[in-house]
């Protein structure tokens, strides 16, 4: 029974929340509690389903699954000499993502069964977050170039609908028409490269495309479409001014969710980068443009976030900068993929990076957690009008310093333990890295300050709540994330040698990818 | 696997947070005792006020700074900057269009022009 | 040259559809030339399909004396832009949705005056 799970995990993991999402409508009518039942059942299956695949690949190795077949590891079929079925394959760095994405939404589900509460059309609200549930996995386990289309198209359209679910509000709708407009033209520049490729290669399979792939110049437009697709659904600094209008007007769970699957477009990035192109890629060049939009990101999202007033623009912005962290890691890591230090300090720049992308979306998935206990209570989202909320809402202020100094990188909290990975191994490649990095991270710290400062030290005021605590899912939701984040700080080395040296590795290793996806031909 | 309290190899050292809060609690405890030496009981009345030379303090409610004016001095400071960018960040969907084209040609740019040059 | 013409209208369509998103302020405007940009990116995908003289690929229908797969287009294509065109029906329905509420909440549909969110 295990092995049936385990083998056919891959599929079962897209196809449960995908029934969930279809039968969440039709238990919608029988009564509100059943449908929260459900949901809550339909992830936490997921949730356990996912941990087990995790667990299975890091310790054994690759799962390939292909899709209709009679053997579900046999990517080439019986009578042809090419990978010509849909296949999907989870490895290290597919399975890592695959964590991050399942337990973010799991936190924010629990925390959305209080938080809208009062709001109707719960039932498409639970429907819209399964169906992001799926886009996000589909796009992590996929591994041919059409699914990443179709499943990022999938994840654009359910984020898209749940911003605007506040369709009360005005900003609501218009951040919402901001991010479907420049998020299907990305889509649709990544349908022209994916195009393109195929008309030059006559192949989709990603493994079997790595192989064949020489770097003609119609490859080079593929891969400047992919990159400034996938770099701006990442939101790297110029392509950013989506992020904050969708991320603050978004319910706060639902921001949660957002921020998880922009990390699903920067490893579908990272994916392209290493696994499809890989060596024939001109690697200074391509790595170059990774470090110089890192270093844009974070520079500007820090200080732009600085004058916010509203509390979830400065949070998005603080998103964008510390996805500019990332993309410094492992952009060190594909400057250096050829050079012969790769495995000294390369490597350790590549698990920096992606260590941050599970801290990051641990504590900023909590930190737009308390901003909505906090609209919750409130009513505002505006940092001018509050004060004082540390007198009545004692577990959110708690969640909310563990956060800030997450995010800020004091220790012994997780973004601590990812940001000197990343501080030592830049500094090799260049110290300007490092040095914009740490003066990066200082003024994280002071706008940190400053939010808590104006949101919850002061003397009471009067107008802020009725003087209790959030109710207690919400705090659950929050709750969950916060273990993660202490547990990840004290014990970074466990967690670095078994989930992100896996990933590092299974990115790094484009001989692999291609073995493993059936594509030597 | 289960060696959870290994330290973390960087590039140029290692970090345990385990050391680092065993550190931690050992200067609290010192810092504690040092501040347990001292006077238990601070004067009060008059003596244990702030001192505004001679005015009185307003209530608290009407000193909290809000948001908005904290940090003035570094935006002050770095105002050209800021100029600049809330004048990029426009709010309007076409610009937002305009510098993801620009960027994506940018790219082209510069990944294919050394192929054309050398 | 005559079998150029389908991509010298790919690149057309295209140029027009991303011309509209960026000079046009009317909301209405920018989604017909997101539209237009998908009808491009879709012709683009069937034109690599076709091969010279070749017949539609349909095994069990086909006249005698072609050679498989030799004398037939390729199928593939035309399913990526099955797939390419029924999202793009849904992002159309989406998008056009936004546009109604917008004009309910802000009385215009200029790109210009829709700018609560900024800086």
């Amino acid at each position: 029974m295990m092995d049936w799970l385990l083998t056919h995990a891959p599929a079962l993991l897209i196809a449960l929340p995908l029934l969930g999402a279809f039968l969440t409508p039709l238990i919608d009518r029988i009564s509100g509690k059943a449908r929260s039942a459900f949901v809550l059942v339909v992830l936490a299956a997921t949730q356990l389903l996912m941990m087990a695949l995790a667990w299975d690949v890091f310790t054994q190795g690759a799962h390939i699954y292909t899709m209709g077949a009679a053997d579900p590891t046999a990517t080439v079929p019986a009578q042809a000499a090419v990978p010509v079925r849909i296949v999907l394959q989870v490895d290290g760095m597919g399975a890592f993502m695959g964590l991050i994405s399942v337990t973010v939404s799991l936190a924010a589900a629990v925390y959305s069964l209080a938080f809208m509460h009062r709001e109707s059309g719960q039932g498409r609200f639970y429907t819209l977050l399964l169906l992001m549930v799926v886009g996000m996995l589909g796009m992590e386990f996929t591994g041919d170039l059409f699914n990443l289309f179709v499943f990022l198209e999938v994840l654009s359209i359910a984020s898209a609908a749940l911003i605007a679910f506040r369709f009360y509000h005005g900003d609501a709708v218009e951040g919402a028409f901001k991010y479907i407009v420049i998020s299907s033209l990305g889509a649709l520049m990544v349908l022209l490269a994916v195009a393109l490729l195929y008309g030059q290669y006559n192949l989709l399979n990603m493994g079997a495309l790595a192989s064949v792939l020489e770097y003609t110049y119609l490859d080079k437009v593929a891969l400047g479409l992919l990159i400034a697709a996938f770099a701006m659904k990442c939101g790297a600094v110029p392509m950013h001014m989506w992020t904050p209008d969708a991320y603050t007007v978004a319910p706060a769970s639902i921001t949660a969710m957002l921020v998880a699957a922009s990390q699903a477009s920067l490893y579908a990035l990272f994916r392209i980068c290493f696994s499809l192109y890989g060596f024939t890629l001109d690697l200074t060049t391509v790595g170059i443009i990774i470090i110089a939009l890192g270093l844009l990101s974070m520079f500007i999202g820090v200080t732009m976030a600085l004058p916010q007033k509203d509390i979830k623009r400065l949070m998005s912005y603080h998103a964008i900068s510390q996805t500019g962290y990332m993309l410094l890691g492992v952009g060190v890591g594909l400057y250096l993929l050829a050079h012969a230090d790769f495995d000294t300090y390369g490597i350790r720049a590549m698990e920096g990076g992606i260590f941050h992308i599970i801290n990051h979306a641990l504590y900023k998935g909590l930190l737009f957690l308390t901003a909505g206990a906090i609209f919750y209570k409130v009513g505002t989202r505006n940092l001018d009008e509050m004060g004082g909320l540390a007198h009545s809402m004692k577990y959110t202020t708690v969640f909310f310093i563990i956060g800030a100094l997450a995010i800020a990188g004091i220790p012994p909290l997780n973004g601590f333990a990812s940001k000197l990975l990343i501080y030592e191994s830049a500094y090799r490649v260049s110290p300007i890295l490092s040095i914009v990095a740490m003066l990066v991270s200082i003024l994280t710290l002071a706008s940190f300050v400053k939010v808590f400062h104006s949101a919850f030290m002061g003397p009471r005021l009067e107008g802020m709540g009725d003087g209790r605590e959030v109710p207690r899912s919400m705090l659950v939701g929050m709750g969950l994330l916060t273990a993660g984040i202490i547990l990840f700080g004290l014990f970074p080395d466990w967690v670095v040698s078994n989930l992100v040296h896996p990933a590092a590795q299974a990115l790094a290793d484009q001989a692999a990818y291609i073995a493993a996806l059936g594509g030597g031909v | 696997m289960w060696n959870l309290f290994d330290p973390l190899e960087t590039t140029g050292g290692f970090w345990s947070p385990i050391l680092w809060i065993i550190a931690f609690l050992v200067a609290f405890l010192i810092a504690y005792i040092i501040w347990g030496l001292g006077e238990r009981k601070h004067g009060g009345g008059e003596q244990g006020k702030p001192f505004l030379s001679g005015t009185r303090e307003p209530a608290k409610e009407a000193v909290h700074v809000r948001a908005g004016n904290i940090y003035w001095g570094f935006t002050e400071t770095l105002h050209g900057y800021y100029d600049a960018m809330k004048k990029i960040h426009t709010g309007i969907v076409n610009d937002y269009v305009l510098w993801f084209l620009g960027m994506a040609a940018l790219f082209f740019v510069v990944l294919i022009l050394p192929e054309v040059i050398g | 040259m005559i079998n150029n013409v389908p991509f010298f209208a790919v690149m057309l369509l295209i140029a027009i559809g991303l011309y509209t998103i960026l000079f046009k302020r009317n909301l209405i405007k920018i989604a017909m030339g997101i539209v237009i940009v998908e009808a491009g990116v879709n012709l683009f995908l069937i034109t690599l399909g076709y091969r010279e003289g070749g017949l539609a690929p349909i095994y069990t229908h086909l006249p005698s004396g072609v050679e498989i797969p030799g004398g037939l287009v390729l199928p593939v294509p035309q399913a990526l832009t099955l797939t390419s065109i029924v999202i793009g029906v849904a992002i159309l329905a989406l998008i056009l949705s936004f546009v109604v509420r917008i004009y309910r909440h802000y009385e215009t549909l200029d790109s210009r005056n829709i700018r609560r969110l900024k800086e």
